[in-house]
């Protein structure tokens, strides 16, 4: 009896045959509507920083070095592949590819940095139209934006006009340290 | 010169202890999934092990929570010298969603020193094993810092476009 059902169990497993992946030996691609590493076209981004502010990870930071260059930086460390930057583009310039390989020894091997031209308007400092539903998006929204991309923080102060002394205040920023 | 060295440490196989520092279970049931026979990682010789005392490899997922931390680094002090640490997951790898808040020390690198980040939210299986095969040196990195720079006004490329466009629409009316 005991035997007889080890046969049967061995024919059972004989039926489907190998079924393993050949995985890191032979490609697998994603599959379809698959979220991997989001992908900047830097010819169609308008630098409206749509993007940085709906991130929930806060993983993209504006810098606004002058009045017309602003970088962008994505850390790709903390997202969560959501696809909200992506929803919220209003010129469809982030893609989300469907790179998933993305394992690396060193954290700065998955980020990304996009240096724009930004064609202000005199007037108000920005052509974009703003997020008037909730206030305070709008009050993120306004003008330039000063985060640090050496040590990846998000600074929640925006000015109107450009202003070097609040450049300069943040170049030098650090976070607090908790340990 | 890390695969150089694992490959030296862990010429056959490596035993891998998994420690959850408060993640979500969506990475652990990733990791459980890479352990099935579908994936099976045994392939290369990893196994789940127990206790850190038997292990090569700790597999950490989550944020590091504040009432982990200590734990967290205990369990990596038991762990016998030549040892590999991989960041499984967004919040191991810089801390996901919560890496400034109050409870948490904000990924994995800040508790212990880790020598692989697998970033996904959480991650694919298929990223788990090619996060291991690059550690095992079975396979070459991928990612690369990339860098985007407009080196003409967008305005400009936007009006070259909508010439180019508006004449492919003449070609096509004389070609109708």
């Amino acid at each position: 009896m005991w035997l007889t059902s080890k046969i049967k169990q061995v024919l059972m497993v004989l039926k489907p045959g190998v079924v393993t992946l050949k995985y890191p030996f032979v490609p697998r691609p994603a599959p379809e509507n698959f979220r991997g590493a989001p992908y900047w076209d830097h010819t169609k981004c308008i630098g409206c920083g749509g993007c940085s502010n709906h991130c929930p990870a806060r993983t993209i930071m504006v810098r606004d070095i002058c009045q017309e260059i602003r970088v962008m930086l994505y850390d790709g460390s903390r997202c969560t592949y959501c696809g909200r930057c992506a929803d919220v583009c209003p010129e469809d310039a982030i893609e989300m590819t469907k790179n998933y390989e993305l394992a690396t020894g060193d954290k700065n091997d998955i980020t990304e940095t996009m240096e724009l031209f930004m064609l202000t308007c005199q007037r108000c400092g920005r052509c974009y139209e703003m997020e008037t539903s909730n206030a305070i998006d709008k009050m993120d929204l306004r003008g330039y934006r000063y985060d640090n991309l050496e040590t990846r923080t998000v600074i929640r102060k925006t000015t109107d006009q450009f202003d070097t002394s609040v450049l300069r205040e943040t170049a030098q920023y650090k976070r607090p340290e908790k340990i | 010169m890390l695969s150089k060295l694992s490959k030296k440490c862990f010429p056959k196989s490596l035993w891998v202890y998994h420690c959850n520092s408060g993640a979500c279970n969506g990475c652990d049931i990733e990791i459980l999934n890479v352990l099935t026979p579908y994936y099976d990682v045994e392939r290369f010789g990893i196994k789940l092990v127990g206790s850190p005392r038997h292990a090569d490899v700790m597999l950490l997922s989550g944020a590091v929570t504040r009432p982990t931390l200590p734990l967290v680094k205990r369990a990596y002090e038991a762990i016998p010298a030549p040892k590999l640490v991989f960041g499984i997951g967004s919040c191991a790898t810089g801390g996901g969603c919560w890496f400034d808040t109050y409870n948490v020390t904000g990924g994995a690198d800040k508790a212990i020193p880790v020598d692989y980040f697998i970033p996904g939210c959480p991650t694919k299986p298929e990223a788990i094993i090619y996060g291991v095969a690059l550690a095992l040196g079975l396979v070459d990195k991928k990612a690369s810092p990339i860098e985007l720079k407009q080196m003409e006004f967008p305005i400009d490329s936007y009006e070259m476009n909508k010439a180019w466009e508006e004449r492919n629409v003449i070609y096509q009316l004389i070609k109708d």
